[in-house]
């Protein structure tokens, strides 16, 4: 297939029609209102239905329905929107229900600002609802990237029934790239047979359900679920990583970062400074074990990040105290600059850091 | 022997959780016996709330699934839209609709959602112990309106039937009680009716039942009836809000 000039926010909703997705429910708010906005035209010519919700809340318990009824189904929104599904998200997770949701983050907290952000790096991998639960959470960098983890993402929500967060920030919904809309890799989904059908007089009763009185109940599910996040942490990590052999610096970044860091990364290079990537394209469940192939070399990590500093807190944990990590972060709509990221990479490489 | 009574096949063998002398129980009979007569039971879809009903996903025999807090329309319209041939309804106490869900009410009859919804109003917070609802009557004590409500801090009860009859989208709105046999009579005939109006793809359908909570209103099962026709009657009036006409 030829590709086709699209601006991010729209091809994350045609991704989503290419990957079967029936039934969008949402409400808008800036960077992300083009999702819903291409949605109202195009599912209903797909066969589809769009709705737009009384509210975020409305929006996920609607995709609750939709998605325990046995349908594929995504919703969309940026940050603060996303803090108002989080009731829903916990309940689609208890339940056990498949679904899309997509954050174009901005910037936080409270109603912050419409530039892109990454601050949403702890609620979407801690789960910003309550209880045990994980939600997989990919971090597109291009709008390639989007439309191919969009489709993925369905399949995925499908196969472990569980609800898959795509975390992009606000820059990625708005540019525009040229997009291919691939197949994806053909793989065995199961049978929705626990979905709200109607028994048609044929079946015992189906309950989607988070609810479980007794305490050995609960905690019978919880193990169930947490044996199925534990697949997921074997099977589903994604991510891009080049030069931590040799590298003396290693950079951490996703999102629109990381291209920012790519930039960086060259300029140090042309000096040279051998310089390593780190790109986590699953932020649940996080890379970890790449972290353990960094060289010798190494005299320190650098994350970066248009936040305070959340990811970082992975990295830690990934790095197990072996070597130093630094923060370069923006905040507020603000981006990091390649220059900043040279300087910092300078000063680790030359120990003034 | 000849059969006099039997359960209605609308509910699954599962007894009760209710305290004795509650009337969900004969709101569920009723709505389960509805859907047997109506023929439609095997392609209902019922939504639970959170409330002492919460359980109820494990009382009727159809499809269910159990909602968030006050978010039951919402979940029922997600349903819905994927199966508009189904029955789809959503049974809900008072603080579950009236206040954390007063927005999801009032947007799935302002889509004229084809859902029907059982709306048990006990003028209490039943599940948790007995709290102010926003269905609790100026006077009435409460755990946590232990002088009993009062208006000038609470405001006044809210009259969920007369508001949600302002809606266009609402097409069939009836305020019925259980407190004496011929009223239960009277609101099985409504219950039938509101499922009548999504079978016929009219619009949003609901029924506000009136209905005791003995444990938490500190009074014995038969008080409690009374309790209900002598205060709740008064300031809640029984009848129809909102009725379609066929084909029309
Ligand atoms: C988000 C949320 N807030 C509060 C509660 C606690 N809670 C459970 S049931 C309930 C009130 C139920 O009252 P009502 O809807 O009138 O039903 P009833 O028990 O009277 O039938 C509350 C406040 C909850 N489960 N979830
Ligand atoms: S607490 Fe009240 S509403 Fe709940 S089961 Fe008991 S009597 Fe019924
Ligand atoms: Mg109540």
């Amino acid at each position: 297939m030829s590709k086709v000039l699209m601006k991010g926010n729209e091809a994350v909703g045609a991704a989503a029609i290419k990957a079967g997705c029936k039934y969008f429910f949402g409400y808008p708010i800036t960077p992300s209102s083009e999702i819903p906005e291409y949605m109202s035209k195009a599912l209903p010519e797909a066969g589809g239905v769009f709705l737009q919700a009384e509210s975020e809340v409305a929006a996920i318990n609607m995709v609750y329905g939709a998605g325990g009824a046995g349908a594929r189904v995504m919703t969309a929104s940026s940050s603060p929107g996303i803090s108002l599904k989080q009731e829903g998200i916990t309940y689609i997770a208890g339940a056990e229900v498949p679904c899309v949701i997509v954050n174009m983050m901005r910037g936080g907290p409270g109603l912050g600002s419409i530039q892109p952000g990454q601050a949403d790096y702890f609620q979407s991998t801690r789960g910003g609802g309550n209880g045990d639960y994980r939600t997989l959470c990919y971090a597109p960098s291009s709008i390639q990237e989007i439309v191919d983890l969009v489709i993925l993402g369905f399949d995925k929500a499908d196969y472990y029934r569980n609800p898959v967060l795509i975390v992009a920030d606000g820059m990625i919904g708005q540019m525009m790239e040229a997009v291919e809309f691939k197949d994806p890799a053909p793989i065995d989904l199961p049978e929705k047979d626990w979905a709200t059908t109607g028994t048609g007089g044929k079946r015992q009763p189906n309950v989607v359900n988070s609810l479980f009185l007794q305490a050995e109940e609960l905690q019978a599910h919880n193990d169930r679920l947490e044996k199925k996040y534990k697949l997921i942490e074997e099977n589903e990590v994604l991510y891009e990583a080049y030069g931590l052999e040799e590298a003396e610096v290693v950079l951490v970044a996703y999102g629109t970062t990381s291209r920012i860091v790519k930039t960086a990364m060259k300029q140090a290079e042309a000096k040279g400074i051998k310089v390593g990537i780190i790109r986590p394209i699953t932020l649940w469940p996080f890379p970890h074990d790449v972290f353990k192939t960094i060289g010798n070399n190494a005299k320190g990590i650098l994350t970066v990040e248009m936040s305070a500093g959340q990811m970082i807190d992975d990295v830690k944990i990934a790095v197990e105290g072996r070597l130093p990590v630094y923060f370069n972060g923006t905040q507020g709509g603000m981006v990091p600059t390649p220059a900043s990221v040279l300087a910092d990479i300078e000063k680790i490489a030359g120990g003034t850091k | 022997m000849t059969m006099v009574y039997e359960k209605s096949k609308g509910l699954t063998d599962v007894p009760f959780h209710y305290c004795p002398g509650c009337t969900h129980g004969v709101i569920h009979k009723l709505v389960a016996e509805s859907l047997v007569e109506l023929g439609v039971l095997d392609d209902t879809i019922g939504v639970a709330p959170v409330g002492c009903s919460v359980l109820a996903y494990k009382y009727f025999n159809c499809d269910m699934q159990e909602a968030a807090h006050g978010r039951a329309p919402a979940v029922a319209t997600g349903i819905k839209r994927v199966h508009p041939d189904k029955v789809v309804f959503s049974y809900q106490g008072d603080g579950d609709l009236a206040s954390i869900g007063a927005g999801e009410i009032v947007h799935v009859a302002h889509r004229a959602e084809k859902i029907t919804t059982i709306f048990v109003n006990n003028a209490i917070y039943g599940m948790t112990g007995g709290q102010m609802a926003p269905t609790t009557l100026v006077g009435q004590k409460t755990t946590t309106s232990p002088l009993g409500r009062d208006e000038a801090l609470s405001g006044k009860p809210i009259r969920i039937s007369e508001m949600l009859a302002t809606i266009d989208g609402a097409k069939f709105v009836e305020r019925v009680s259980v407190d004496t046999p011929a009223n239960i009579r009277k609101a099985k005939k409504a219950i039938k009716r509101a499922f009548e109006c999504q079978i016929k793809g009219e619009g949003f359908a609901i029924v506000e039942v009136l209905s005791t909570c003995p444990t938490n209103w500190g009074l014995t099962p038969v008080k409690a009836l009374d309790w209900l026709k002598d205060n709740m009657i008064p300031y809640y009036p029984l009848g129809n809000f909102r009725n379609f006409e066929e084909g029309k």
